[in-house]
């Protein structure tokens, strides 16, 4: 993102920042998450591989919400639905025979990118309020097409019935190395995002959510760089789609129900709108408050709702000051 | 498809658009208005429900427990808006739709702790009760036609509340030109905490009519919401007149897409494949309509003047 203007800064200048918002940090954010699956299995606490794993696919979802709402202000209100479609995509071809990850991947990555590509020739041709709403009716409509999808399942959803194999091996039965998959793939499209926002293309990106008319004076076209940029971050939700599908062995709408959209938002925002890695943090604050709070009691929403109305009224709070997203 | 169907599906696709409008009323009056976009005002529906089969339980009388549930469902917006809302206008929207978001969950969290998670029932007079026929060989549930008629009828007040009276003017200046209608010393902070408890009332009215047909649970105002919003999208956002068109547009669509689209596909292809696509496409039908619109019209068909 293009720096904020450090003049009406009044945190304290601490020389964490910088680093805290470099690509770097976001490597090192990896690093612990992957040493959690490691540490599960040492101290004998197999909850914790789940849940390192739960992160991490959250974490990849939100990455590619940060990377068109973070990077380029596109408030997307329906990124649960490329998220569900890669699920999807799983299950109908492990139902088709193909259940080798090498194809179920690629082509998740591909319908999501598709969906987004296509739901965002409209929705990218609105602004702001507009654009929210529009997100989360095209979401909408996708849920209702996959509830009436009765060979799926409907509403009840379906179960898979095997983890996808990679060229034919059952690797991924094994939960950790299954973990490391997940932390690999979320890696792979971290370093991936940050070289594309450092890319030319990303720099005009980034440079829409600034200020759109001077690129329009410099002749950039803002249109096809930001259904270029939603498309892609659609199949990367779509990829975390098919990893969760595989996790749960289970696939359904619910997968992409608005509910979900809402949750990747409150991840990327947590993480404070800056670089893309603040949404590996947002995704492990939410997922370990929402866990916390359900061992307290089974109504934990009611803590965690007025919890965010809290977040929002103190202005993102520690979490998004530490990152340094917001500014003034 | 005959003629008697046909008829009895429109009836309830104008049944549902009345309602629809109800709830769009509110949240385009606040986004208009205010510029604030309001995720929860589908709680506020569902809130209007719970709250006035409550009353009515309670009173033993459908008039008076539906006047309760409204004037309680008003309290609730007054309230609601003094402990959030009045803290969000004019900041981003990203930040607005976050904190609504937080709001809703609370609210169905709450309601499902106070009633339970199953839903419960609204009983309602004997006279609404029945059915009368409309023409020989169609008859149809009074019930609804009491949803249509009121929804019409508070369709007709909101315009000459807006249109013919000095708070009507105001709420329009204020949707336009909100910093001259502050300077010419109007309070612009009330006036938007009176729009919001109102619009609050019309969805907790909306779901209070339509909690027979349904039925009273925590997310009844999820569907309706999202509804709610393709609405306010397709007629313009801040539009009433847009908001109502739209609004039978939608609940026509539909509804009429829901009862015929399988039989419709059935004239151009195979039973089975129709029977297969027919249901999935009409569950989209909506949501293609309002696509099809923005292409054209990204600023929807009657988009209010803005700034």
């Amino acid at each position: 993102m293009a720096t904020a203007p450090a003049a009406n800064d009044n945190t304290r200048p601490s020389r964490l920042g910088p680093f805290l918002r470099s690509p770097a940090f976001g490597l090192v954010l990896v690093a612990l998450l992957a040493a959690a699956p490691a540490a599960a299995i040492l101290l004998g606490q197999p909850f914790w591989l789940t849940m390192a794993t739960r992160v991490a696919i959250f974490a990849l979802a939100a990455l590619s919400l940060a990377f068109i709402l973070g990077q380029g202000g596109l408030v997307s209100f329906g990124h649960a639905a490329p998220f569900g479609i890669g699920a999807y995509a799983v299950l109908i071809l492990a139902d088709l025979g193909i259940a080798d990850a090498l194809v179920a991947f690629p082509v998740a990555f591909l319908a999501g990118a598709l969906f987004s590509g296509v739901t965002g020739t409209v929705a990218l041709r609105t602004r702001g309020v507009y654009f929210i709403m529009i997100t989360l009716a095209l979401a909408q409509m996708a849920f209702f097409t996959f509830t009436s999808l009765s060979a799926y399942g409907g509403d009840d959803g379906m179960t898979l019935w095997a983890r996808s194999t990679v060229a034919g091996q059952k690797w991924l039965k094994n939960d950790l190395t299954f973990a490391y998959l997940a932390i690999g793939l979320l890696a792979l499209f971290l370093v991936l995002g940050n070289r594309v926002l450092a890319s030319r293309f990303g720099r005009v990106f980034r440079g829409l959510k600034e200020n759109e008319s001077r690129l329009a004076a410099l002749g950039y076209d803002a249109y096809p760089v930001r259904l270029v940029a939603y498309a892609l971050a659609g199949g990367v939700a779509a990829v975390a789609g098919a990893l969760l599908a595989n996790q749960t062995e289970f696939v359904s709408p619910a997968y992409m129900a608005w509910q979900r959209s809402g949750d990747l938002i409150v991840m990327v925002v947590l993480g404070g709108l800056g670089p893309l890695h603040g949404a590996i943090v947002g995704a492990a604050v939410v997922l370990v408050v929402e866990e916390t709070l359900s061992h307290l009691t089974e109504h934990w929403k009611i803590i965690f709702g007025p919890l965010l109305i809290l977040i929002v009224l103190l202005r993102g709070g520690l979490i998004a000051r530490l990152l340094g997203g917001r500014r003034g | 498809m005959n003629t008697t169907l046909l008829l009895v599906q429109t009836l309830n696709g104008l049944q549902l658009g009345v309602i629809l409008f109800l709830v769009a009323a509110g949240l385009t009056l606040v986004f208009g208005v205010m510029d604030f976009i309001n995720l929860a005002h589908g709680v506020q529906y569902m809130l209007g429900a719970y709250l006035t089969a409550t009353a009515i339980a309670w009173t033993d009388h459908f008039g008076l427990g539906l006047a309760l549930g409204m004037l309680a469902t008003l309290a609730a917006g007054f309230v609601l808006e003094i402990l959030v809302y009045r803290h969000l206008t004019g900041r981003d929207h990203l930040e607005q739709v976050l904190a609504t978001f937080g709001l809703i969950l609370f609210m169905t969290e709450g309601v499902k702790m106070v009633f339970g998670a199953s839903p419960i029932a609204m009983r309602t007079p004997e006279i609404l009760s029945g059915s009368v026929v409309l023409m020989p060989g169609l008859l149809y549930p009074v019930w609804r036609i009491a949803i249509i008629a009121s929804g019409l009828g508070v369709a007709l007040l909101l315009w000459l509340l807006v249109a013919r009276t000095r708070i009507g003017m105001l709420v329009r200046a204020g949707s336009t030109h909100a910093p001259i209608v502050s300077a010419l010393g109007v309070d612009i902070d009330r006036l938007f905490m009176i729009v919001f408890a109102f619009g609050a009332m019309l969805a907790g009215f909306a779901g209070s009519m339509a909690a027979p047909i349904l039925s009273v649970e925590p997310n009844m105002g999820d569907g309706v919401l999202i509804l709610a919003f393709v609405v306010i999208v397709i007629g313009g956002i801040g539009s009433i007149r847009g908001a109502f068109l739209a609004a039978l547009l939608v609940g026509l669509v539909d509804t009429l897409g829901r009862a015929f689209m399988t039989d419709i596909l059935k004239l151009f292809f195979a039973n089975s494949s129709a029977a297969k696509a027919g249901p999935a496409l009409a569950s989209m039908l909506i949501y293609v309509v309002m696509a099809l619109i923005l292409f054209f019209r990204p600023q929807g068909l009657f988009p209010a003047e803005r700034r």
